[in-house]
């Protein structure tokens, strides 16, 4: 089973390349899928008869207890009978209906496909929670094939519309489940059925279960999404919206009646909802002009009329049901099928517009009328045997079961009424109007419909063998002394006689309405309004919450969050803390120097109104903030802070000097104000929350056992780099994936062009920097104000630095260090060789791409997590290897530090790209510009 | 642990300062708020560890180091706030390179939504084209008149 719903995948996959190859004759292959379904159901009919049935179970997810258990009984054969026989004749009916030059027949073909598979899925799962993934795949799926004109407002609303209601109600439904599953300890229904909740609790799940059965079924109050779906193109709608999908809700239904078929709240659901749905459709399509809507307000009132034979949770109604179940697909199918040929040969479905098609197309009058004379229940076809069964197993009943059968009786008048509404309107020749002219009748079209009228001749002749076959999904239920066979001929029975009042009712109905043509009332069909004015409601109110939030200002957004900081952790800490007694000014009275001249600064820097002003008062905040790291007690910190704000101080250079030099005026005073206001008041809750949190610290801090950790696993000295590298080695892996996907922002921010790109790499290969012959010393190409003696310097220079950046990397396991520190000490001597020789000279330096730099690190750093894990370990697990080398004695090696290199080599890579970037590519772009007179054009092109 | 008074003065000047900064409109100066917050929000952090000697085993005896943890965290903040200065840097530089200027403009979406909002118009109201529910049309083209479920006539 499991297979076959794998092969409709595949086919589904194959579809768009097989149509592209061989037009629409590829539907006439994939048909071949389906069938392949029904032929299998076929070949285990044997065992299914004798009562077991067929089971197949794949280990899923063991840790939910979700398995893929499939299990085909009785009800579940019939379902795959039909899913794959009547998909596989809509598919051949479709490979005539499309043109091969259709562009949405591959994506048609696809889905359809992939929705067989899917309702074959539906039908044969056996857990629950698999049933539901196969239930909102049929939903996603019906929701593509409607809107398969998705030029088309009404298809898209009809879409979306289906689509909302079914999926609602199918999340209804997976909490039920859950509720079921919960209980029984197993999502199976072989296994929840032995194991039910009572009372109150059940009957929620019901409810909720049977909120996902009505949305997809179209019960009232949720019959209206069918109606629009008939936007779907007609072999859809066949497959949908009459055999298949529509029919999972009846199938939940018949699956789980044997075991809560007797709960009050199920049984209300069902027949109330049904007797109304089953009336309310007929009425509706007794006033349709169009043939295909006629037939789709049909199929809502026999989907009421198989709720309520189902519903009922007898022996009886329930073989009744599985009859009906099998009568209605077989015609409505075939209904449909016809439709979709008549609007085809005539142009039109309109029932005022046709005439005389009966005695120009007598084949397709012929199959048409068998189907319809099975719908209103006329012997010798299935369904009259199954509106038989279903008369007499009411007739026995109480006083309800009588209300109900007078409701049957009722709505199969109705049903008769309708049936030669859509005779008369399809193929009568009516007085004045014009004969249609159909176009010949290609007969590989009409085939599939003749197919399926056919067999409902046959089912129906065949009665007592389906009896048989059926009847083991009948006996779950307890069963009464003599029980019902399906047959033609009961002798002259009440029922036969509720029968023949129905049809004659129907045939008197349909003759008057024909004759007097009465306005028809307009009932109230269902929740269309109630769902158009919710929906209205609902965008109405996303509307205005977000005209009333959404300023689009982001002062204000900013504003609005730090208020809520204000308001409720300074609320807070007002009323609900209790304040620390004892503080102390400062560990040393130097604290006080650095933090004064960070006070200043950063005041300043607030006020300062040139951009070279304020980036200076911040760095003096930066650098005193190193200041305070080392009071502290943090080197390690102190160091990375003064290397991080020195390649700050840097970019700011490179960037300011292409911005203007003061800040551009803002005269608004009074935003001012509120913006210094709002300021304050936030750093008044955060010296609140410093006050308070330090005085909070009751517990041990986790790192009291750090040092010793550090040095006996970690294998190194200086507790914040083993704590980097090993004891919290995930964070840091987090925190340079970070880094490299901040430098490529930057990157991508300045490079515009992907030919400008290729810069970034900065291998002279482009033009005149290969012309430059490499000098010692000096890159040759001083231009501008480039001092020559800086130059020389920095290069001899540049290589100590390199060194001393290895050292500080490879030190840094013992000593403050490490591979922050040690990248940025490399990354500022590229920086001093980009200062003092330009972009020529950055690349004689690092003639690598920044971002492969970037890749390596990110590379060596998670492989030494992997290679862990590969020798046995945990990710980014450290080993300490001790050696002797010849020269250097004993070596203490810690595997970590190749996790530290990816550090470093991220690091630089970043630094190189911020280099490349802000530096040598802006002074590119500032040669452009300055080379061209006219700027405007430059940005137009840069634009592109 | 009894709170320092000099880290809670500094910490609270730098997140008035900071945020000021970060609610201007000017790129470069949102871009000195965030360093600035980001400098309060590490000694922050800091505050939150005990105070002494650098947590090096071998040079501070065990019970005088400072708290090894906040270190390591704040170690890596700072990194991270360079990437983010570059790329608001960067940000800041491109918008003046497109703008002529570096100024965080208002989103013209939100604006043309909350003009809507405003007028009572846009989804949800009365809107005759979203309540178009005909599905039937013929082969050619042309609409087919159908009877809708009660909505047309």
């Amino acid at each position: 089973m499991l297979l076959l719903v794998a092969v409709h995948a595949l086919a589904a996959v194959a579809a768009p390349a097989l149509v592209r190859i061989l037009g629409r004759r590829a539907l006439y292959l994939l048909a071949a899928v389906p069938a392949a379904a029904g032929i299998w159901a076929l070949t285990r009919t044997g065992p299914v008869r004798s009562g077991s049935p067929v089971v197949e179970t794949v280990t899923w997810v063991p840790q939910l207890g979700l398995d893929l258990a499939l299990r085909m009984g009785t009800l579940s054969w019939l379902m795959v009978l039909l899913v794959g026989f009547v998909g596989a004749l809509v598919l051949a009916y479709s490979a005539r209906y499309f043109r091969s030059d259709d562009p949405g027949l591959g994506r048609f073909a696809a889905v359809f496909v992939a929705f067989a598979g899917a309702m074959l899925g539906l039908v044969v799962s056996d857990d629950l929670l698999l049933l539901y993934v196969f239930w909102e795949l049929t939903t996603v799926f019906s929701y593509l094939l409607i809107g398969s004109d998705p030029a088309r407002r009404a298809s898209r609303h009809a879409a979306m519309q289906a689509l909302l209601v079914t999926t609602l109600g199918g999340l209804a439904m997976l909490a039920g489940f859950v509720m079921l599953g919960q209980h029984a300890g197993s999502y199976r229904w072989s296994e929840i059925a032995q194991d039910l909740p009572g009372g109150g609790y059940l009957t929620v799940a019901l409810v909720l279960i049977l909120l996902g059965v009505t949305s997809k079924s179209a019960i009232f109050p949720f019959s209206f999404w069918l109606p629009r779906a008939m936007a779907a193109p007609t072999p859809v709608s066949a497959y949908l919206h009459a055999a298949a999908m529509v029919k999972a809700g009846v199938f939940l239904v018949a699956l789980m009646g044997p075991a809560v078929g007797q709960a009050t709240a199920w049984r209300a659901v069902l027949l109330a909802g049904g007797l109304v749905t089953m009336f309310l459709g007929g009425w509706a399509a007794l006033r349709q002009t169009d043939l295909k809507l006629l037939l789709a307000y049909g199929t809502v009132s026999q989907l009421g009329l198989l709720m309520v034979i189902l519903g009922a949770g007898t022996r009886d109604t329930a073989l009744a049901g599985a009859a009906m179940v099998l009568a209605h697909a077989l015609f409505k199918a075939t209904l449909f099928l016809v439709v979709g040929v008549v609007d085809h040969v005539a142009g039109t479905r309109d029932l005022r517009e046709l005439s005389g098609l009966g005695r120009r197309a007598p084949a397709l009058a012929v199959v048409a009328g068998l189907a319809a004379a099975s719908m209103a229940g006329l012997p010798p076809l299935v369904g009259f045997v199954a509106k038989e069964a279903a008369l007499e197993a009411f007739l026995h009943g109480g006083a309800a079961d009588l209300v109900v059968l007078a409701g049957l009786v009722t709505g199969s008048a109705l049903t008769v009424a309708y049936t030669l509404r859509f005779l008369w309107g399809a193929f009568a020749g009516k007085p004045g109007v014009a004969d249609t002219r159909p176009e010949p009748l290609d007969r590989a079209f009409v085939a599939p419909a003749a197919v399926l009228a056919v067999a409902g001749l046959a089912v129906g002749v065949l009665a007592p063998a389906v009896d048989r076959v059926l009847a083991p999904y009948a006996d779950l239920y307890p069963s009464t002394d003599p029980g019902y066979h399906l047959a033609l001929w009961h002798g002259l029975t009440p029922a036969l006689g509720l029968s023949a009042l129905a049809v004659a009712g129907g045939v008197g109905l349909f003759l008057l309405l024909h004759r007097r043509r009465p306005r028809l009332l307009r009932l109230p069909f269902d929740g269309a309004t109630g769902y158009d004015r919710l929906v209205g409601a609902v965008d109405r109110a996303a509307v205005e919450l977000t005209g009333a939030t959404q300023r689009g200002s982001l002062p204000f957004y900013l504003g609005v969050i730090l208020l809520v900081l204000v308001v409720l952790p300074g609320g807070a800490l007002l009323v609900g803390v209790p304040w620390p007694q004892r503080y102390q000014l400062w560990d040393t009275p130097l604290q006080a120097a650095a933090g004064a001249a960070v006070v200043v600064a950063a005041v300043a820097a607030a006020r300062a109104r040139r951009r070279l002003t304020a980036m200076i008062l911040v760095g003096v905040t930066g650098y005193g903030t190193a200041l305070l790291f080392v009071l502290h007690g943090a080197p390690d910190l102190a160091l990375t802070q003064f290397l991080v704000e020195t390649v700050t101080i840097v970019m700011f250079v490179l960037v300011l000097r292409r911005l203007p030099t003061k800040f551009s005026a803002r005269p608004m005073r009074s935003s001012r104000r509120v913006r210094v206001a709002l300021g304050v008041a936030v750093g008044v809750v955060t010296a609140g929350m410093a006050y308070v949190s330090a005085g909070a610290r009751v517990a041990t801090p986790i790192s009291v056992g750090f040092p010793e950790e550090a040095v006996s696993y970690g294998g190194g000295k200086n507790v914040v780099n083993v704590t980097l590298v090993d004891i919290r080695a995930w964070d840091t892996m987090g925190e340079i994936a970070v880094l490299v996907v901040a430098a490529t922002g930057v990157a991508s921010l300045i490079f515009r062009r992907s030919r400008a790109l290729d810069m970034r790499s900065g291998i002279p290969g482009a033009g005149r920097q290969s012309s430059v012959r490499p000098r010692w010393l000096t890159s040759g190409a001083t231009t501008r104000a480039q001092s020559v003696i800086l130059q020389v310097v920095t290069r001899l220079l540049f290589h100590a630095i390199l060194l001393f950046s290895i050292y500080l990397l490879f030190s840094g396991h013992n000593q403050p260090g490490g591979g922050f520190a040690a990248g940025l000490v490399a990354g500022l001597g590229l920086a001093v060789r980009y200062l003092a020789g330009g972009r020529t000279e950055l690349n004689g330096a690092a003639p690598v791409d920044a971002g492969r730099v970037l890749g390596a690190g990110l590379f060596v750093a998670v492989g030494t997590g992997v290679t862990a894990m590969l020798l046995g370990g945990d990710f980014l697990q450290s080993a300490a290897l001790d050696f002797h080398l010849p020269v250097l004695g004993h070596v203490h090696f810690v595997t970590s530090v190749f996790f530290d290199v990816g550090v470093y080599l991220i690091v630089v890579g970043l630094v190189l790209d911020i280099l490349r970037s802000l530096g040598a590519e802006m002074d590119r772009q500032q040669e452009v510009d300055e080379g061209e007179n006219t700027p405007n054009d430059v940005r137009e092109e840069e634009l592109v | 642990m009894s709170p320092n008074l000099v880290y809670v003065v500094v910490v609270g000047v730098l997140f008035a300062t900071g945020v000021t900064l970060l609610l201007e409109r000017s790129l470069t100066r949102v871009l000195m708020g965030v360093i600035l917050l980001g400098n309060g929000a590490n000694l922050l952090l800091l505050t939150g560890g005990r105070a002494g000697g650098p947590p090096i085993v071998g040079t501070t005896a065990e019970e005088e180091m400072a708290d090894p943890l906040p270190q390591a965290m704040v170690l890596t903040a700072i990194v991270i706030t360079l990437g983010m200065t570059a790329f608001l840097l960067a940000l800041a530089y491109r918008s003046w390179h497109l703008n002529g200027h570096d100024e965080v403009q208002d989103d013209v979406e939100d604006r043309r939504i909350m003009v809507l909002a405003e007028r009572d118009e846009g989804p949800g109201t009365a809107d005759p084209e979203t309540v178009d529910p005909v599905p039937a049309r013929a082969p050619d083209g042309r609409r087919v008149a159908a009877g809708d479920p009660g909505r047309t006539r």
